[in-house]
């Protein structure tokens, strides 16, 4: 009781010293960081994590890598043998999705699809990064002339139907997966480029490039450590997104007839072949392909939207 | 103003002639001659017919009457159908696939606008979600597989709507959806995010502050200024489109533009592929060409920039 009323009375002035002790500080410990660094990439994947329409892309995309691998193993069919008197049959333990006008497994066909579809797109994808960086950074970082003659060349290049570019071409050197994606990388190029230039024109000015250049950084440092490294977001999304266009070309260009062709079997050369199948009611010969090329290019699209969220650090919350 | 109409017209006459010359080179780098095939067997006839399509000629001669049969409008003959001019199969395919195109594109336009319109103003809410759904799904499903989708669906099973051909309105109610889904996605899309930016800016505050009718700040305030990046992306949806009727002119079996070109693709008709190619692509320069001109009239900024550096 008398010991409350003693610190009611109590102000700051008349509190005694011993009450406290002394918390050392270690000055030496000041500077380290006591939670582990949330790098930009981890951060980004934290972000994408939360993205369930972006997730169900990315898990769907790395099913169907395992099934392009894997899938056609588990059937003991080949992918071209015709079996004329079984065509047609709808989906059954033999035949999980049927089989085809010439009697081939169409499980079979799908799997064989999605290797050539995954090919394209990433194949296609990765030429068009290349030189999109090569083209782009070089027009942006150096700026002045020839960046006026750079994008010049591109506006030129802008536009060029792509797809009727690529049609002659296959029509010239005939219709083979090379040519394909020689074809598409050819012209699909020209976005990319225009990105990367936009980022690196507008990071090259900022202050920490500026700091760094006047600490005597060489240009290679600082294309190498600030420009690209500060590119890679819009690059992976612009990439995630010109994926599913390679795709469709392929599929585009095999259902008219200038796709891959046998032994390759393409989602759109059986979308092709089945075309004839619908009207007679043998819905699942165009079914599977078309559903795996739609929902192939959904998952890119949506991951590619997601990416775009994640990979911002403006959008972080 | 008139300076950049002036350049643009520049660009679009290298682009132009850039294809024309890669198209020639492609074409004479095919090997062999069109006419080793089954329809000639005798030297003579095929020399002949050589000499007539000035094939015997040196490579920069042909080049030349090449450049100038273009630039005279005369796309030469068909190789494969003799009695057919090139200028013969556009004129008659062309105003077939030139009205797809252009329903086609005012179905994309209105109904893209009107999506994107909707669920910026309820962002987030369900109208929201369900549009940009219907938008993902739209730009994922190519449109020949759309189209096989609605024949199956519309024609065959429910017999709402004529399974091919091009001759009534109803006709043409497929072929347009299947064409105009993906465009009006990516217009729904581009339209919405550009409407959320806008609809933050001051100038709306204002507009709200003011006590104007949030319908008017809608139209007058910010879709103008939301339509922008819309204008900007005409272009490349037109080029989409343009081949876009390549196939759906096909499923369908519409004698349009697309039909001849699949078909000289086919049957490698070397001067039909040639000029249906030089005149698809002048027409879609021509058309990026306007859509440019319009984007610097609806601009002001474009105008003040005379060097324009960022721009990216």
């Amino acid at each position: 009781m008398k010991q409350a009323e003693e610190v009611t009375k109590l102000s700051p002035a008349n509190v005694p010293d011993e009450w406290f002790t002394f918390i050392e500080v270690d000055k030496t410990e000041a500077e380290t960081v006591s939670r582990p660094s949330l790098s930009y990439w981890k951060d980004a994947w934290r972000r994408l994590r939360k993205n369930k329409m972006a997730m169900m892309g990315l898990v769907f995309l790395v099913l169907l890598t395992f099934m392009a691998i894997f899938g056609p193993m588990m059937t003991p069919y080949d992918v071209n043998v015709q079996d004329r008197p079984n065509q047609y049959q709808p989906p059954s333990a033999e035949h999980w999705f049927g089989t085809d006008n010439m009697g081939r497994d169409v499980f079979t066909r799908t799997w064989y699809g999605a290797r050539i579809s995954l090919f394209v797109g990433f194949v296609a994808a990765i030429i068009d990064v290349f030189i999109g960086i090569i083209w782009g950074g070089i027009s942006g970082y150096k700026g002045g002339r020839t960046d006026n003659i750079m994008m010049r060349i591109i506006e030129i290049l802008y536009g060029i139907p792509s797809l009727l570019v690529t049609i002659l071409l296959l029509v010239v050197f005939g219709p083979s997966l090379f040519t394909i994606i020689l074809a598409l990388a050819i012209t699909g190029w020209v976005g990319m480029a225009r990105i990367v230039r936009g980022q690196v024109l507008q990071i090259k000015n900022y202050e920490f490039v500026q700091a760094s250049k006047s600490y005597g950084a060489k240009s290679g440092r600082i294309i190498r450590k600030h420009l690209l490294p500060n590119t890679m977001g819009p690059i992976i999304v612009q990439m995630t997104l010109s994926i599913p266009t390679a795709i469709f070309a392929e599929a585009f260009l095999s259902f008219i007839g200038l796709g891959v062709q046998a032994p390759y079997a393409s989602w759109g050369v059986m979308a092709n072949d089945s075309l004839g199948a619908i009207l007679s009611g043998n819905w699942w010969t165009l079914f599977f392909p078309a559903f795996f090329i739609s929902f192939t290019m959904f998952a890119f699209n949506v991951l590619g939207d997601g990416l775009q969220d994640a990979l911002d650090p403006r959008l972080r919350k | 103003m008139f300076r950049y109409i002036l350049k643009r017209l520049l660009i679009a006459l290298i682009t132009l002639w850039i294809i024309v010359t890669i198209t020639f080179v492609l074409m004479v780098s095919v090997p062999g001659s069109p006419f080793n095939s089954e329809q000639t067997s005798n030297e003579a006839i095929q020399a002949n017919l050589e000499a007539h399509y000035n094939l015997d000629k040196p490579y920069h001669i042909q080049y030349l009457l090449y450049l100038k049969s273009i630039a005279t409008l005369d796309l030469g003959p068909s190789i494969k159908q003799p009695s057919q001019t090139v200028n013969d199969l556009l004129g008659r395919g062309f105003p077939i696939s030139f009205e797809l195109g252009m329903v086609t594109i005012i179905v994309a336009v209105i109904s893209g606008i009107l999506l994107g319109i909707l669920s910026a103003l309820r962002h987030n809410g369900i109208i929201d979600y369900l549009a940009m759904g219907f938008a993902v799904l739209g730009i994922s499903i190519p449109n020949f597989i759309l189209a096989t989708f609605l024949i199956q669906q519309l024609a065959v099973n429910l017999k709402i709507f004529p399974v091919a051909t091009w001759s009534s309105p109803m006709h043409m109610v497929l072929p347009v959806i299947a064409l105009a889904t993906g465009p009006m996605a990516i217009i729904a899309r581009l339209t919405r995010s550009s409407m959320l930016e806008v609809l933050t800016q001051d100038y709306i505050k204002m507009a709200r502050a003011k006590g104007l009718s949030p319908w008017k700040i809608t139209i007058k305030h910010a879709l103008r200024n939301a339509l922008m990046p819309v204008v900007t992306i005409m272009g490349t949806l037109l080029a989409g489109i343009l081949t876009g009727t390549f196939v759906i002119e096909q499923i369908f079996a519409i004698p349009g533009m697309g039909k001849y070109f699949v078909e000289s693709v086919n049957q490698r008709d070397y001067p039909v592929i040639m000029g249906t190619t030089v005149f698809y692509s002048a027409f879609l320069i021509f058309m990026l060409l306007l859509v440019d001109i319009a984007y610097g009239i609806l601009d002001p900024r474009i105008k003040l920039h005379k060097k324009e550096g960022g721009e990216g």
